[in-house]
């Protein structure tokens, strides 16, 4: 048996200790805002926190998640900074990328309060957004970082 | 909007009301819309409820180009419904709502003079119904904001509460409507977020892959790795012994054409995703590859490149291409290549199905609900009023979610199953299984004057057609393709021939964002800028003389209908002025005429006309002493006529910028034996952050003409302003796509 919390809820899972923390989120948990994209740790669509850290929830599996705490995309509440920025810079497109991009941008901005461009195409360069909109993911990051465009 | 309709809207109207509550009938009906529903519905897209709730249908698929929210807004603003009391509904496929095919760059255009009448006509009732009850003249009343307002007297009464009477009144004849001045919009370009935004931001919209529905099973599907492969025989016994695998079952092999049939294939359905694809990843499948099994990408591209060097079937003529020919001061010919492409949502196809009493009820990521309907019912052998699709988000679409075949494999295996399945594609699936984007070979050949300037054109073109999406033996393009970017340029040049060479298909083709004129676009830019070194003049300002002076041209290709993106060309001509205009647009924002190349940085430029937009592009490229190229600022300047949504036209071509730079420089899609070469984001490259444009600057024509195209005619003019940035910074002439497979040092 695995436990684990997940947006502070404390979770116990009987499945397959290899199951990818994506599926369990998303099949079991019913909490979708995380995303498939690959499956191969790819794409960043599937990107949440775990002990703080953004990772791949499609390359972690449930055994690798115990004893862990995870925040997904739930888990912020819409009361990230980030999430306001995105808001009032009309971020998404079609959004199926976007909550992979915020959760990863959350933890850049963990690590880097005022984040440089360099560090920002470093953090965010395995987060692939099909709709192109990384002009905008850019500034968003800075307006909430209250760093200069 | 004709008499007719109204009539028919009134009785049903009438049959609610008669019944009381809102008990319909008819399986169709108890799927009516809420605004259907609502106390007062003048029109299929516009309904108002007692308490004041304006419902309005979005009848058109959301996969990031803000058309969900923007038509709704044109009917609201009309109306002038208060937006925060608006509900917006997406429809289920269905008739009445007219094409809900969301492609084409079509929805504004074709949809924003309806949604005007939706909203005039019901406010115009309102303000009738209102002045009725206050015993004034109508034209005294007035609707702000969810109210009807007669300002002489200070009364004023809530939308909700003149429903029921508005409800009794004749619809009015559209020509008498009264719309608002453009002064007065709320909601009509003010930068309005998405309807969905706040729900996605924080992880709650719902996507395709998202929906469920009670006790369904999850399937995952094993195509043939070779188009047109039949299963021979599989062994399922260790798929079976994954823990959560419930059933494997085959599917049949289409039959060809194979238009949006569902490939066939052996599916494994299991109670969740995860054994889903663990019980594939056991399963034994042994193919009978057939006939494509030979296919060659590469051995198909040499042979549409040598082609396209011969004699083709032509499909444009004018002047006397071999005179000028003889007579020309100097000859320039060159050919490019583009391969295949595959459309990679991020979203994969996803969709779920339930199939009871002979009845399909299903939630799909779909740009085409209205096909899912069709697609669905040819499978399944029954009626497509039978069928009824709900339209989830779409994670991206691009062209893809328009063939619904993943939708009929869910109802297929509900039906074979008795209970609601699921069908996931992995990414794997989705990149080995595409409609794919044709690969092209293209020859160019043109006769120059002393100065250096064409007197004759020849364009040649090879591709496997779309047209074998449903005709298997098609060898010829279809007029739709041709009429994008290749028979309808407008050079100014007396002898003008294009010809198109015959291409037999192995692989489905589809149509992906900007379709043919991505790689006609390509070849006819890329060429021009040749052109103009050659003569040693400006790119700009050769491709402004090319272009001639500003006039509306009338295009006669022979032997065919000049398709004009389905438009009149009386409505929307060929206008080299605005051409012209966006050209000089970019120039000036750029700053094109200070920008000198120097070694390892360059500036390129291209114009092109597609879906009735003027696009006009300059690129900035660095390419490295290691030959690694970064692009640090693009600028796109557009005329799309009339804009309604003026932050998300800007975001859908900031979004062709990244779009356009992945096909020039990274996506290629090989075949081998038949097969699929590439699987998933590591072999089948996209642009991610450091390869998209750093600067993408969009300028906007402040326009008056009629409303154009948006999501995809950005893309075809960022390959050929990259091709010649990289030219003018490197020296070298890259005529095949993908760019990263040339050296640049
Ligand atoms: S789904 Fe995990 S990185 Fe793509
Ligand atoms: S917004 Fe569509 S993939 Fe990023």
């Amino acid at each position: 048996m695995v436990q684990l919390k997940v947006n502070g809820v404390t979770r116990k899972f009987e499945g397959d200790p290899e199951m990818p923390l994506l599926w369990y989120l998303r099949d079991m948990l019913e909490m979708t805002g995380t995303k498939y994209g690959c499956g191969m740790g790819l794409c960043g669509a599937c990107t949440v926190h775990v002990d703080g850290k953004a990772v791949r929830s499609c390359q972690t599996t449930m055994a690798n998640a115990a004893g862990k705490s995870v925040v997904t995309i739930e888990g912020l509440k819409g009361q990230h900074p980030l999430q306001k920025a995105w808001m009032a810079a009309s971020v998404p497109q079609c959004g199926y990328c976007q909550s992979g991009q915020i959760m990863q941008a959350a933890s850049l901005l963990k690590e880097h309060a005022k984040p440089t461009d360099a560090q920002i195409d470093e953090a965010m360069q395995g987060n692939i957004c099909r709709c192109g909109t990384y002009g905008r993911i850019r500034s968003a990051i800075k307006t909430a970082a209250g760093v200069k465009a | 909007m004709s008499t007719i309709k109204v009539m028919e809207r009134r009785a049903f109207l009438k049959y609610t009301f008669g019944a009381g509550a809102l008990i319909l009938g008819t399986h169709v009906e108890s799927w009516a819309s809420d605004a259907d529903k609502a106390a007062f519905h003048p029109d299929v897209f516009v309904g108002i409820q007692p308490t004041g709730e304006v419902i309005i249908v979005a009848h058109r698929s959301e996969m990031g180009t803000g058309s969900k929210s923007t038509l709704p807004m044109v009917v609201a603003d009309e109306l002038d419904a208060d937006w925060k009391r608006v509900r917006v509904e997406q429809a289920i496929g269905d008739e009445k709502y007219g094409s809900q095919n969301t492609d084409g760059s079509c929805s504004i255009r074709d949809f924003v003079a309806i949604m005007k009448i939706a909203g005039a006509t019901a406010r115009t009732m309102l303000e009738t119904a209102a002045a009725q009850k206050w015993n004034v003249p109508a034209g005294e009343c007035k609707a702000q904001l969810g109210f009807i307002v007669h300002a002489k007297s200070g009364k004023k009464l809530g939308f909700g509460e003149l429903a029921a009477a508005a409800a009794k009144l004749p619809v009015p004849d559209k020509a008498t409507l009264k719309f608002k001045p453009e002064s007065e919009y709320r909601y009509i370009n003010k930068n309005v977020p998405n309807v969905d935004q706040l729900d996605i931001i924080e992880g709650r919209g719902t996507f395709g892959m998202d929906a469920k529905m009670p006790g369904m099973l999850v399937a995952s599907i094993e195509h043939s790795p070779v188009y047109g492969g039949k299963m021979a025989s599989f062994d399922a016994a260790e798929a079976k012994k994954v823990a959560g695998v419930r059933d494997v079952i085959v599917l049949d092999p289409f039959k060809p054409p194979h238009n949006f049939q569902p490939l066939g294939g052996v599916a494994v359905l299991a109670d969740h995703t995860w054994a889903a694809l663990q019980g594939r990843k056991k399963l034994k499948v042994e193919w009978d590859l057939g006939p494509n099994a030979s296919y060659d990408s590469d051995r198909y591209r040499e042979q549409l490149l040598a082609t396209a060097k011969q004699p083709g079937k032509v499909v444009r003529n004018q002047g006397d291409v071999e005179a000028g020919f003889a007579s020309a001061a100097k000859i320039h010919e060159a050919s490019y290549s583009t391969p295949l492409l595959s459309h990679a949502p991020m979203e994969t196809p996803a969709a779920v199905a339930e199939f009871k009493d002979g009845k399909v009820v299903c939630h799909a990521a779909t740009q085409n609900p209205q096909a899912v309907q069709e697609t669905v019912a040819g499978a399944l052998g029954i009626d497509k009023k039978d069928v009824t699709c709900h339209v989830t988000l779409l994670g991206g679409g691009f062209g893809r979610k328009s063939k619904p075949d993943y939708v009929a494999e869910a109802a297929l295996l509900s039906k074979k199953t008795g209970k609601p399945v699921k069908v996931v594609w992995s990414r794997e699936d989705d990149i080995r299984n595409d409609f794919y984007h044709s690969t092209a070979g293209m020859y160019m050949k043109a006769g120059l004057d002393a100065s250096g300037k064409p007197t004759t054109w020849l364009h040649r073109s090879a591709f496997p057609s779309i047209g074998t999406t449903f005709d298997d033996k098609a060898e010829y393009a279809m007029e739709l393709e041709m009429g994008m970017g290749w028979n309808d340029l407008p050079y100014d040049i007396p002898n003008h021939r294009a010809e198109n060479g015959p291409a037999k298909n192995h692989i489905r083709i589809g149509w992906l964002r900007a379709v043919a004129n991505v790689y006609h676009a390509f070849a006819i830019h890329s060429f021009t800028d040749e052109l103009a070194h050659l003569a040693g003049k400006d790119p700009i300002e050769y491709t402004l003389g090319l272009l001639g002076p500003g006039r509306k041209i009338e295009m006669k290709p022979v032997g065919m209908n000049y398709w004009n993106h389905n438009q009149k060309q009386s409505d929307f001509p060929v206008d080299t002025a605005r051409m012209r205009n966006v050209i000089d647009l970019v120039a000036q924002k750029s700053g094109w005429a200070k920008r000198k190349a120097s070694k390892g940085h360059g500036w390129g430029f291209a114009a092109h006309r597609s879906f009735l937009t003027y696009v006009a592009v300059v690129t900035e490229v660095q390419v490295d002493d290691r030959g690694r190229l970064t692009i640090p600022n693009m600028h796109i300047a557009v005329d799309a006529g009339q804009t309604y949504n003026r932050d998300r036209v800007i975001s859908q071509f900031e979004g062709a910028a990244t779009f356009g730079t992945s096909i020039a420089m990274m996506s290629e899609i090989s075949v081998k034996d038949g097969k699929v070469q590439q699987s998933n984001f590591h072999n089948y490259q996209v642009a991610r952050m450091p390869e998209a444009p750093r600067n993408t600057h969009i300028h906007l024509i402040n326009s008056k003409e009629l409303a154009a195209g948006v999501g995809e005619p950005g893309v075809p003019p960022v390959p050929p302003s990259i091709a010649n940035a990289i030219f003018a910074a490197t020296g070298k002439r890259v005529r095949d796509l993908p760019m990263r497979k040339t050296k640049l040092v």
